[in-house]
């Protein structure tokens, strides 16, 4: 540890290969190219003895552990407070963030993150009161959790919420398992579950993970669910239907209401994806169309912060039908009191015996929650109705204004909703594919759209601006789309192939790492015994 | 309104490029019946920044912080001092604001912590590889059982006493659809049968043995002998850990012989926060690494031969495997991971010893006090920092008596175990470096009154 080599910045190779390269690369010392700088792993840098962290002197007692004490070294490295400051500073710098700039990833609501929500998360009357403090100490947190309840329930016309589910797949866990306990209450064992081809992965994998058989619906011509296939497959043997509404093409779904009755006639659930409910919020109540349950992500709609990939937040609302069915714990309202529910038996009227029990150790992620509350308080409802609006004619014109240049397989089927869909045929016989796009947006400082996804469109990429872009933002990148994509169509492939050339890294060998690999640092003399 | 750039002029000149007479026209796919002409009833409208502040400070003034007195309350959720410094780095908002690293060439700020994660995870551990964080200690220890059984093609799993029951009851919740069998066993307070019971219960259709250490009552125990009676009959070892810092002076469940360690990491660098966001651990033997659930971070190299990080074995997971998926997680807790290790990387190794020593030198001075005191009898042995009292009378009025004084005393196992009256009388209290000799004095004497 802490032997001062610098291994992830070799010294430029002055070799034959290197002069024939096509950029002049400024050579440095320290491997560092202006603000772009190098910085190695802490286990390279930092030392079991030093600390950062100033700590009360240990009282002397006699050890209580039972014998247990740890003996060998664990091999942590610490580093003083500046060095920690400057380490994990540097290494932020290497990422792309909304804070920098457009983040047009499709699906995933990329919008800017208040930093009124972070102020209010870290008030000491949330962030500092502990989920087994008597009910007594915590009212006003219950009250919070009931407000955000009164909201997500109005908002999506449905009688109940479920919100302990952590994250967007916990969320379809906890609807589907509803589902299940519903069936399974009235003795009813079916089997298998519908979801449409252009599903997010983890509807079939959520429905796997309750015991159910996945089918495939497929879509129609013009990116929806097709209702004829639907309706022919439906039958006793169907629990429920997952979609998502707006669909992962990002188009709603007309025929909704139709689904939902068809479904509910063939005694099945409607679970929907509410991934996507920024298009339509303030706009549409998703009970008004005839769901029975459907998560929502916090943080995509109510903007509350991915954090380079989580925490997330998925409460669940559900139908009058799958109410009964919602996990533990949840909030109540008796009189001006707040109550914790935490058991079943512990009711006097028992309405929620049949709850199929509790999702995490405690009550759900309180942290977004209050983030999510104050999104929605400074929006208000009409704010949000607002925020769909913006965030669908965003996409419209990001939309119409590439359809000329990219393949917009839906385009003709009328307006998008908030998130553009297009494909790469455009740049079938050129060698170059989606990936090659997306490599060369990042040159441009951008983040790319999603790739790839869904699967029903060749080489998807989908965009999707969110409501918190400028005209000023969308036209530039507008711009930078349609200069690459035309300069891709035009000149040699092979600049493209090799993209990024400008981000902190180039293409990263992804095969190289699965095929072996290295989930954990290893001290040097460790990897070369091992060898 | 603040968030929102688009001016009513850009509305009408993106209408215009959008070739839509108005922004109705672009709903027109919403069936009539669910079209909404107004914003919805029942709820306020947008609000200046300072009146929000006003509402959400107003409710916040309502609770007792764990801060604002003496505070003892654990049981699977820990306060701890978390340094300054921590909470600017998760604030930056390159880490804030940026997504799960799928561009892996400009998320490699993202990708480097996680790795530097994992290895302090595994290293904690005693364990080769641990992945890149899980939604909480409950839902890891989930799915260690469910890739127990992937491993041993078996279904039992049986789960000790000591287990935190909210954990139990999550696993009981999440196998209740899947073919897996949960063998669970009433606690008492004197769990010293447990483990050696469970040694003898294994056999050969038991996937895992599920522990808990330092157990849910605080106790600490040896988990040696376990270990070779699962590994005797071909099953595996889930450890879990809900109180890390303990690993900082116990000695790892990597070296009494785990298969799998799973944990609560909410300890290092995060708040109490009400229960969550908190960081569920992960971590394994490097054999079974492709069996295992969650986002891994690991090594490799880019075009021009640097070292870079990405996400890898994604075959495993759900966005290429769809319904074969080894579990359905996507998001999970990646900034509760960076909190992590900030803080670890400002403790290192020294420091973490050091601030174990303290919460358990701490634990000892309170539970000698506590056990003077006439109707108390401190019930665990071997503990940490945490330790169950036996009082004479039932502890659930007890602990909302000594709130009325202004003293959060810990949990209750009443509410941890409704209806097992055996325990009615059980409380666990949590010291950790925070807690003053003045917290001290003033649990004493609450209790010591409420007792009286």
């Amino acid at each position: 540890m802490g032997n001062g080599r610098w291994p992830s910045c070799p010294t430029p190779d002055p070799s034959p290969e290197g002069e024939g390269s096509k950029k002049e690369e400024t050579m440095t010392y320290t491997g560092n190219r202006g603000l772009m700088l190098e910085e190695p792993l802490l286990f390279e840098k930092g030392a079991p003895d030093r600390c950062g962290v100033d700590l009360p002197d240990v009282p002397a007692v006699a050890s209580r552990l039972g014998g247990l004490d740890r003996h060998r070294p664990i091999g942590l490295p610490g580093m003083s407070e500046p060095d920690v400051v400057r380490h994990f500073t540097r290494l932020s710098r290497q990422n792309y963030a909304i804070d920098m700039g457009i983040f047009p990833l499709g699906s995933c609501t990329m919008k800017h993150n208040p930093r009124l929500n972070e102020k209010m998360a870290r008030l000491p009357g949330f962030a500092d009161i502990h989920p087994l403090q008597p009910e007594a100490t915590v009212q006003g947190a219950l009250a919070l959790i009931d407000q955000l309840a009164h909201w997500l329930t109005t908002l999506t016309n449905m009688p109940a919420v479920a919100m302990s589910p952590k994250a967007g797949a916990h969320g379809e866990l906890c609807g589907m398992l509803a589902i299940r306990a519903a069936h399974d209450a009235r003795g009813d064992a079916r089997k298998v579950v519908l979801v449409p081809e252009s599903a997010h992965g983890t509807n079939p994998a959520t429905a796997a993970f309750c015991g159910y058989a996945v089918e495939n619906i497929p879509a129609d011509a013009r990116g929806r669910v097709d209702l004829a296939a639907m309706r022919a497959r439906l039958g006793p043997d169907v629990a429920a239907v997952m979609i998502t509404n707006p669909n992962t093409c990002g188009l709603f779904e007309p025929d909704m209401i139709a689904i939902c009755d068809a479904v509910h006639a063939a005694g099945a659930f409607v679970y929907c994806d509410g991934a996507n409910f920024n298009a339509i919020v303030g706009r549409v109540r998703p009970g008004d169309l005839g769901i029975d349950a459907m998560h929502i992500n916090l943080h995509k709609t109510f903007s509350t912060p991915h954090g380079g990939g989580g925490p997330g937040s998925g409460p669940v609302v559900f139908s009058a039908a799958l109410a009964p069915f919602a996990p533990l714990p949840f909030v109540r309202k008796v009189g001006e009191r707040f109550e914790l529910v935490e058991e079943a038996q512990a009711l006097a009227s028992n309405d929620h015996d049949l709850s199929f029990g509790r999702m995490v150790a405690f009550h759900g992620q309180m942290g977004m929650f209050v983030r999510a509350l104050s999104y929605m308080l400074s929006h208000g409802a009409d704010g949000l109705r607002q925020v769909a609006e913006d965030a669908v004619l965003n996409a419209n014109y990001v939309l119409r204004s590439l359809e000329d240049v990219f393949t917009a397989p839906f385009a003709a089927s009328g307006p998008c909703m908030h998130e553009a869909l297009f494909s790469d045929d455009f740049l079938e016989g050129t060698g170059l594919t989606t990936l090659d796009l997306a490599k060369a947006l990042i040159d441009e400082g951008f983040h790319p759209m999603t790739m790839y996804f869904p699967l029903v469109v060749h080489g998807a990429m989908l965009v999707e601006p969110t409501e918190t872009e400028s005209k000023a933002s969308l036209d530039q990148l507008i711009g930078a789309l349609r200069s690459v994509a035309t300069r891709m169509l035009a000149e040699p492939a092979e600049a493209f192939k090799t993209s990024p050339h400008l981000a902190p890294r180039r293409r990263l060998d992804e095969t190289a790492a699965a095929r072996r690999p290295v989930l954990t640092w290893r001290e040097p003399e460790e990897l070369a015994a091992a060898e | 309104m603040r968030y929102l750039p688009l001016t009513d002029t850009d509305r009408r000149d993106m209408l215009r490029v959008v070739g839509a007479p108005d922004i109705d026209a672009l709903f027109a796919d919403v069936p009539h019946a669910a079209r909404l002409d107004a914003p919805i009833a029942g709820l306020s409208h947008h609000m200046p920044e300072m009146l929000v502040e006003r509402h959400l400070g107003a409710l916040a003034a309502k609770n007792m912080t764990a801060s604002g007195g003496p505070f003892f309350v654990g049981a699977g959720a820990y306060k701890h001092h978390v340094p300054a410094s921590v909470d600017h780095i998760i604030q930056r908002g390159e880490f804030l604001t940026s997504y799960t690293p799928y561009q892996p060439e400009i998320a490699q700020g993202t990708l480097q912590v996680l790795f530097e994660f994992q290895t302090q995870v595994a290293r904690l551990t005693g364990m080769e590889v641990a992945n890149a964080s899980m939604y909480d200690g409950s839902t890891a220890m989930t799915e260690a059982v469910f890739m127990a059984r992937r491993v041993t093609r078996r279904k039992v799993a049986r789960v000790s006493s000591g287990v935190h029951p909210h954990y139990v009851n999550v696993l009981k919740t999440l196998t209740r659809f899947t073919d897996d069998e949960v063998v669970t066993r009433l606690p008492d307070f004197t769990p010293d049968d447990d483990l050696a019971e469970l040694a003898a219960a294994v056999d050969g259709d038991t996937s895992c043995v599920v522990v808990q250490n330092p157990n849910v009552f605080g106790h600490v125990a040896d988990l040696a002998p376990l270990a070779a009676a699962c590994h005797a009959a071909g099953a595996l070892l889930v450890v879990v850990v809900t109180e890390v810092i303990s690993l900082g002076l116990v000695r790892s469940p990597g070296e009494m012989g785990a298969d799998i360690v799973v944990g609560e990491g909410q300890s290092i660098g995060n708040g109490l926060n009400f229960g969550g966001p908190y960081l569920g651990l992960f971590a394994c033997r490097e054999k079974h690494v492709r069996m295992m659930p969650g986002r891994l971070c690991g090594e490799t190299v880019d075009a021009d031969g640097r070292r870079g990080f990405v996400l890898t074995l994604s075959t495993r997971e759900q966005h290429i495997r769809r319904e074969k998926a080894t579990s359905n997680i996507c998001t999970n807790s990646g900034l509760c991971a960076l909190a992590f290790t900030v803080h670890l990387s400002l403790l290192g190794e020294s420091g973490l010893r050091k601030l174990a020593a303290l919460n358990h030198a701490r634990a000892v001075q309170l539970a000698d006090r506590l056990g003077r005191i006439p109707g108390v009898e401190v019930v665990t042995r071997a503990f940490f920092n945490e330790f169950t009292l036996r009082l004479r009378q039932e502890a659930r009025p007890v602990v909302r008596k000594l709130a009325d004084k202004g003293v959060l005393g810990g949990v209750s196992l009443g509410r941890l175990y409704p209806g097992i009256a055996a325990l009615d009388h059980g409380m666990v209290v949590a010291v950790t470096e925070t807690a003053t000799d003045a917290d001290f004095d003033a649990f004493e004497d609450a209790l010591d009154e409420v007792l009286a």
